[in-house]
């Protein structure tokens, strides 16, 4: 076994009751350095000061008490390694603040009810029986709950929700965590409100078309939840086959997406936001409402043109690429579409990317695609093999 | 002054159940907890929930296996109602919401865990208890007008009135550090169980024995407290725990010799006889030189024996866990593993319906005792403990409140607890550290009254625990305010363990036999004749607790020789 060594600790303390502001406090602390940021916290706690605030049980990633950001990266105090976290320091000594996004009461506590717990109630967080309820259990497909599973596997520690992006933006954001709450329902057989739940979230200015595919929660989370892909997935739901046509345009923007990729390879800018707005037609230009949006967009597209983010010719004119990288582009959404079902990525039932026996390599493939941003941004917590919570 | 029929202390699988059912039957109710619920320690119950729903089965044998898990020590009519109304809890379960894994015809799969004779096992992946625990709170966040929650609450006392009944509870609000008094027809423990006072435990820092020590100072009395269960497969550096669902599953256990030792030991069964076996098997080998590892202190657990897709989907947890906390990919190679303590069978004295012999005072879970369990739990029989007898506990409680006046809590005792916390915040630094204190109680309790154990250790025991209550009288805490202040908190806390960790040792001095979890090198047969019997502890001021003994409930099975 490996011998302790030494490690400095920077925890962000903050005491509501000095009157002062937060502040940073050092302490070195002396472990294995396999063991956990949290052991380290606790040892601080137990030999040099008992009041740093930080909630904590099990110390084995299951309770989800111990969110925090270490080096400025959200997860579990107990999840992240005492060497990872040394890697993935600024100047040798380990931060460990508070998680973002939700006021802190003390220390590393945050107030996890003035928000996290808010947007989870907020989804209905409950199943709504098919009726009539079976006097013994509801017979269900295998994979079902198999698949449910993945996000039956949240235990809220709000990892997530600290580093939403588009909960910065917009407070109002439903969030990672309470998107794949609702997800959890949505994929249940057993639930006989999933059209409705779907139509909610698919309306909600606030709703599941805010999230702008930043891989942050999928990156935070401890547990393989993958909030992200449940997002999408309860868009592809709502969208694809619920047909939720939703006032914010969100489907209509993701259709337009697909049309244009499909047609030249990369995006058409100038295409896009008519095609959103006035129909995914070349005809989506004419209607009214597309007008109406370019106007309103102008000063970004202003702005993006001055920066040279988009040039003006290929913005308007559409990309070209060579003619069989077309072809070989149009062939993967023929590949997609000539499939039975959509396959889905959970981890629970595709395994890891390194699986060969695993039950669908294709989109395992795809997944280590995702697993691969947060390998390379040197998260701590991740053990060199690659995190096991991915 | 809050007041309700029914107020429940802890909000684990026990105390949410028991809230559900209160509130069902029409009773008001709170459910107050120093974690917010989810955190509670049933999360990390991982393998699964027994129920005899298969067609073939039966609960009578359910039943039988307990029986013969407990070594006869637990009491046969609990046991019945545990069993046979277990598969209408679980199907309970399934429709309010809990994912449980199916069969290849989609209904609820069953897997096989130790010391059962059939496979009766429901379960989620290797998540079960998280599941059911987020699932009854997705319940209780749809009863919000029904069941007030208090959250980070923490409970101080029991309040009893001048003929002994308790009618409610002093609690600290921790966030704002407020204490208030609550008044209640009822009081349900709910709170868990007291592994902290073993050092290493695979339970969480908040199992404190809190509501153990609560009902023992009220002058409840424990049972079974001896019966401290080592499961056998915690990893070897820290504890953590290894679901018994790897086994269920088939993974082997083998020693240095890479021998399935449990050959020796429980030829029919093999990995699969119950905890208290499996992990004196363990302790044997390691003892005679078979361990593995440094210093040959575990044992290999063998999961790459089991088809790699099965493990990713039904062990995950324990994939990440061996991954995260040991740098072992459990798929590919063995992981090293020892018994560690668990849970304790004993606890509160209850009946069947959960009251305890105060009035007003009920109990469920791992807090109490029924007794179920008797000398040993079955694995998977513990989820169903705290639902079953949770769910009989607030429904019991709630009909008692029917007819009967709110009653007013003193708050006298409020202001005692006010100025207990108040002296240990100002306590000069001259004592002890409290952390030491507890570290201190883990490592001798984990030595003397562990797998196996014997006069002369049990003495040395209970002589440091009673040292350490004295010097815990003087420990400091370096956190001075009101808000959030975990540290007098964790004084409190260290109280408690060391009242409950004194009953244990009692009791395991006072069994003079070995019987399931309780091995006594220098008693090494079971006693039937003498032993055959619950042991009883009540608290005796500041002196050594009062023994006595209790009769053993029989219905249907007699004592006979144990064997897997």
């Amino acid at each position: 076994m490996a011998e302790a060594t030494e490690f400095t600790l920077r925890l962000r303390r903050y005491d509501p009751e000095s009157g002062d502001a937060a502040y940073w406090d050092e302490h070195t602390i002396e472990l294995e350095p396999h063991r956990s940021v949290l052991e380290g916290i606790l040892q601080a706690k137990a030999r040099f000061d008992g009041s740093i605030g930080i909630r904590c049980s099990c110390r084995a990633a299951i309770c989800g008490s111990c969110g925090v950001r270490v080096n400025g990266q959200p997860g579990l105090a107990c999840h992240t390694h005492l060497d990872a976290a040394l890697a993935s320091s600024r100047d040798g000594v380990i931060e460990v603040e508070p998680m973002g996004n939700m006021p802190v009461i003390k220390d590393l506590i945050v107030d996890m009810d003035a928000v996290h717990w808010k947007k989870i109630a907020r989804v209905t967080p409950w199943l709504i029986n098919k009726e009539p309820i079976p006097e013994r259990e509801y017979i269900v497909d295998r994979e079902a709950m198999v698949d449910v599973t993945q996000s039956m596997a949240c235990i809220q520690c709000g990892a997530c929700v600290s580093d939403c992006l588009s909960m910065e933006v917009d407070p109002l954001f439903v969030g990672p965590a309470a998107s794949a709450k609702a997800y959890r329902f949505v994929g249940d057989p057993r639930d006989d409100q999933q059209r409705e739940r779907l139509t909610d979230l698919a309306q909600d200015p606030h709703g599941i078309y805010t999230c702008t595919h930043c891989f942050k929660c999928i990156d935070a989370c401890p547990k393989g939840v993958a909030p992200m892909s449940q997002i999408m997935r309860l868009r592809r739901r709502a969208g694809s086959d619920h047909h939720i046509d939703d006032r914010n345009n969100g489907h209509r923007h993701e259709a337009s997406f697909v049309t244009l990729i499909k047609g030249y390879g990369l995006l058409h800018e100038a295409e896009l936001l008519p095609r959103s707005y006035g129909g995914d037609s070349w005809f989506g230009k004419f209607h009214p409402k597309a007008g109406k949006v370019l106007m309103s967009s102008l000063p970004a597209i202003t702005k993006a043109v001055m920066r040279g983010k988009v040039k003006p010719k290929t913005a308007l004119l559409g990309h070209k690429i060579p003619k069989d990288d077309l072809k070989s582009v149009q062939r993967i959404y023929d590949k997609v579409a000539a499939r039975d079902q959509r396959l889905e990525l959970n981890l629970y039932i595709t395994g890891y990317d390194e699986d060969v026996d695993g039950a669908g390599t294709a989109p395992a493939a795809a997944t280590s695609g995702a697993a691969q941003t947060g390998a390379d941004s040197g998260q701590p917590g991740q053990s060199p093999e690659g995190s096991p919570s991915r | 002054m809050p007041a309700h029929d029914v107020l429940i202390i802890g909000a684990g699988l026990a105390g949410q159940r028991a809230a559900l059912a209160a509130a069902d039957a029409g009773a008001t109710v709170a459910i107050m907890s120093k974690v917010h619920p989810v955190r509670s320690h049933s999360v990390a119950a991982a393998g699964g929930i027994n129920a005899a729903i298969n067609v073939a089965d039966d609960w009578r044998s359910h039943a039988y296996d307990t029986v013969k898990g407990s070594d006869f020590l637990g009491d046969q009519d609990a046991i019945e109602v545990m069993c046979s109304e277990a598969p209408g809890e679980v199907m309970h379960l399934e429709h309010i919401g809990v994912t449980f894994h199916r069969n290849e015809s989609g209904e609820l799969d069953l897997r096989a865990f130790g010391g059962a004779s059939a496979k009766r096992t429901a379960y989620v992946a290797d998540i079960t208890g998280q599941a059911i625990l987020h699932v009854l709170y997705e319940q209780l966040m749809k009863y919000s007008d029904r069941v007030d929650r208090y959250e980070e609450w923490f409970t101080t006392s029991l309040v009893l009135d001048d003929s002994g009944a308790c009618v409610g509870v002093v609690a600290r609000d921790i966030r704002t550090g407020a204490m208030e008094t609550f008044s209640a027809k009822n009081v349900i423990l709910a709170s868990g169980g007291a592994g902290q006072c073993f050092k290493p435990t695979t339970n969480g820092l908040i199992c404190t024995g809190d509501g153990i020590a609560q009902a023992y100072a009220a002058g409840a009395p424990l049972m079974d407290m001896e019966m401290i269960q080592y499961h056998p497969t915690c990893l070897v550096e820290n504890g953590f725990l290894i679901t018994e669902g790897a086994r269920g599953e088939g993974a082997h256990l083998l020693n240095a010799d890479g021998e399935r030792f449990m050959e020796k030991y429980a030829p029919n069964k093999m990995e699969l006889a119950s905890r208290d076996v499996v992990s004196r098997a363990e302790q044997t080998e390691i003892n005679e030189g078979r361990g593995v590892g440094p210093g040959g202190v575990g044992i290999y657990l063998d999961v790459t024996v089991v088809p790699r897709k099965r493990t990713l989907e039904a062990l995950r947890e324990i994939v990440n866990i061996g991954k995260d906390f040991a740098g072992v990919d459990i798929t590919r190679e063995p992981i090293m593993i020892r018994p560690g303590q668990h849970y304790i069978m004993g606890g509160v004295k209850t009946d069947i319906d959960g009251k305890t012999p105060l009035d007003g005072l009920y109990a469920a879970g791992e807090v109490a005792c029924v007794s179920v369990h008797g000398g040993n739990r079955l694995g998977a029989n513990s989820l169903l403990d705290t639902l079953i007898f949770g769910r009989r506990a607030g429904e019991h409680a709630a009909a008692r409140a029917t007819d009967m006046r709110m009653p007013t809590a003193t708050t006298s005792v409020q202001r005692d607890d006010e100025k207990m916390i108040a002296s240990i915040i100002d306590r000069p630094r001259e004592g002890r550290r409290i952390s030491e204190i507890k570290d201190e109680l883990g490592t001798v309790m984990n030595r003397h009254v562990a797998v196996f154990r014997e006069e002369a250790g049990l003495q040395q025991a209970h002589e440091v625990v009673r040292r350490l209550k004295e010097e815990s009288k003087t420990a400091y805490v370096d956190d001075r305010g009101t808000i959030f202040n975990q540290d007098v908190l964790g004084a409190v806390e260290l109280g408690y363990m060391l009242e409950c960790a004194e009953a244990i040792v009692v009791a395991a001095i006072e069994r003079k036999e070995s019987r399931g979890a309780q091995f006594r090198t220098d008693y090494p047969e079971r006693n039937d004749d003498e032993w055959l019997k619950h042991i009883d502890i009540n608290r005796n001021g500041d002196d050594v607790p009062q023994v006595s003994y209790s009769e053993v409930t029989f219905t249907q099975w007699q004592p006979e020789e144990r064997k897997y």
